[in-house]
């Protein structure tokens, strides 16, 4: 028996385990503060004309309404757009393609993009859209968050439907039905829950994008429906008012960034409940 | 219908490349591989070069990689090896909704509340302590300006620490039981166990995790042009501010004029997409090897 060797296995051990509750206190630590200074800063900022009247100019009252409808009308058109898109090329690459070279590829570069930087998507639509209508638009900016939108619900779409047992799917052709039948009505269903996760995912991704949206939907200082004119939306107001010099502009900020984390983290929220009852 | 679909994610993806090829191709003419190597941006003389904003995003993402990955990777072990069981759930579900927080909370955090604090009370300390140490006094010298690469590395490493902890942690559990029991049945110490079977094991996707975790560092925007001054120069303090190519297009682009300067902030993008797309596929690369070693868990 060496007790030298033990001794030191034990002491290696033990510093190696303070270490690593060190990293988890940190890392804790860091985000706490976060939480705090947002709900501190955030409530602060939280009143009845939040979401009331429109953003302000510099020293007068005023709200986030303007943004906050901005917000919501390009997310549900993005949303609407990008979903079908997703669930059907989702649907090829768990249905059809499977392992085909083609289906390949498209797993490749919907991986890629699902984490490729937004700001190059706004400089796409940029080229594609604001160039050619030679003006800023909402339009723009619910096409950038929809491409967004697209690599999300397809990768949830395919790894929800992988999880349909391969049974249903014999059970469904035994009875002699096509596949496009079999699909909607019996591997879709057995996964509805699961997709519609991955599109509540979706709609928490770009209800926070700032990058995409700066130059396509812009901002717009006033109450607007128009999809043909600029729009605004809570994260680029949050950017404009955070990097100016009035303070309540920053009050505003706060309670923008503050409705936003909590969208967010609703959704997330909801999204796991529903993730867990598929599995 | 369903590969119609499937093809336009391929379409969409090309048209990217095409859109910042065609954008950028006056800028590239223009500067030819000048482009790649010079750092003058100057929008009065019309005379750009990327080198100081691909600098910015290199150390910046770097420093924040050394700072997020130990910690992230600590963490993932707490997680689980050591968190008492009844935390064990709420504190990763805690970690992977942090995940998700848009990073513009983060950017406007860094701003109001941790800028005025480093700039007070922590940077002045790092430019005392490291006043004479050779070579360390140029990296941490100047002014504390509270803004500038050494705050947008930290902001950063803040930020992709959630991410890199969520996915080292499910890599951590695919190792499969019976080896872990196995080694401690053995007499191996926690520390053995995590560093001769878990790590070895999971190496690929640790380190793809870590690669998916730097693809989003270098193209954050938010997070870090709240907090890095925007300056086009590359200057030798940590401390100073300083650019990025996500920060400068934000910055920028919609009050660039002339079409030089337009394609000049499009060719950043060109070259951001270019990094990224590298570091990516290899993280996917990664990845799919360990899902293949698991025995096709995911597929």
């Amino acid at each position: 028996m060496n007790r030298g060797i033990y001794a030191r296995r034990r002491a290696v051990n033990a510093i190696f385990l303070v270490l690593s509750t060190a990293a988890a206190a940190i890392g804790i630590i860091a985000l706490v503060l976060i939480l705090y200074a947002l709900l501190k800063n955030g409530f602060a900022g939280l009143s009845a004309d939040v979401f009331t009247k429109d953003t302000p100019a510099p020293g007068s009252a005023g709200g986030l309404a303007n943004a906050i409808l901005g917000s919501v009308l390009m997310s549900v058109v993005a949303v609407v757009v990008g979903t079908p898109i997703g669930m059907l090329a989702g649907t090829y690459l768990a249905e059809y393609g499977r392992h085909s070279w083609l289906a390949f590829i498209i797993r490749f570069v919907n991986d890629i993009m699902l984490s490729a930087p937004s700001i190059i998507i706004g400089l796409f639509i940029y080229q594609l859209i604001v160039v050619r209508m030679h003006h800023f638009s909402a339009w723009a900016g619910m096409a950038a968050l929809a491409v967004i939108v697209i690599p999300v619900v397809v990768r949830t779409t395919e790894n929800m439907l992988l999880l349909v047992p391969n049974t249903l799917r014999e059970a469904a052709a035994s009875i002699g039905a096509p596949r496009a039948i079999s699909i909607r009505a019996v591997t879709w269903r057995a996964a509805r829950a699961g997709i519609v996760t991955g599109v509540l995912l979706a709609i928490a991704r770009i209800s926070g994008e700032t990058a995409p949206l700066l130059f396509t939907a812009l901002n717009n200082q006033f109450w607007s429906t128009d999809p043909n004119a600029p729009m605004a939306s809570l994260p680029i107001v949050i950017f404009q008012f955070a990097n100016s010099a009035y303070e309540d502009w920053h009050t505003l900020a706060w309670a923008g960034a503050l409705l936003i984390t909590a969208a967010v983290l609703t959704l997330s929220i909801f999204a796991r409940l529903l993730e867990s009852r598929q599995r | 219908m369903t590969l119609g679909a499937a093809l336009l994610v391929i379409a969409i993806f090309v048209g990217i490349m095409i859109s910042l090829i065609s954008g950028s191709w006056l800028a590239l003419h223009t500067f030819g591989w000048g482009f790649l190597t010079t750092s003058v941006w100057n929008p009065v003389t019309e005379k750009f070069g990327a080198f100081a904003a691909i600098f910015g995003t290199l150390v910046t993402s770097a420093l924040a990689m050394i700072i997020a990955v130990p910690l992230g990777i600590g963490i993932a072990i707490f997680l689980t090896e050591l968190c008492p069981r009844p935390l064990k759930r709420p504190v990763g579900i805690a970690i992977e909704l942090l995940a998700g927080v848009p990073s513009i909370i983060y950017g406007i955090w860094g701003l109001f509340v941790f800028a005025p604090f480093f700039q007070q009370n922590v940077e002045p300390w790092i430019i005392d302590t490291f006043g004479n140490v050779p070579y360390l006094q140029d990296v941490f010298a100047g002014p504390p300006y509270g803004i500038g690469t050494f705050t947008a590395a930290l902001i950063l490493s803040i930020m992709i620490l959630p991410f890199i902890s969520a996915v080292t942690r499910d890599v951590f559990e695919t190792v499969p039981p019976m080896l872990k029991e196995a080694a401690y049945g053995v007499g191996c110490t926690t520390w053995e166990v995590m560093n001769r079977i878990v790590l070895p094991f999971s190496r690929p996707g640790v380190v793809g995790g870590a690669m998916l975790a730097l693809g989003r560092a270098l193209g954050e925007t938010m997070a870090v042009t709240f907090v890095i001054g925007n300056a086009h120069h590359i200057n030798e303090s940590l401390l100073a501010p300083g650019t990025t190519i996500s920060a400068t297009i934000a910055n920028e682009f919609t009050e660039a004029l002339g079409d030089l300067y337009v394609s000049s902030l499009i060719g950043l993008g060109l070259i951001l997409f270019g990094i990224t797309f590298i570091v990516l596929a290899v993280a996917q690369i990664m990845l799919k090897s360990l899902e293949r070693r698991a025995g096709g868990k995911s597929a």
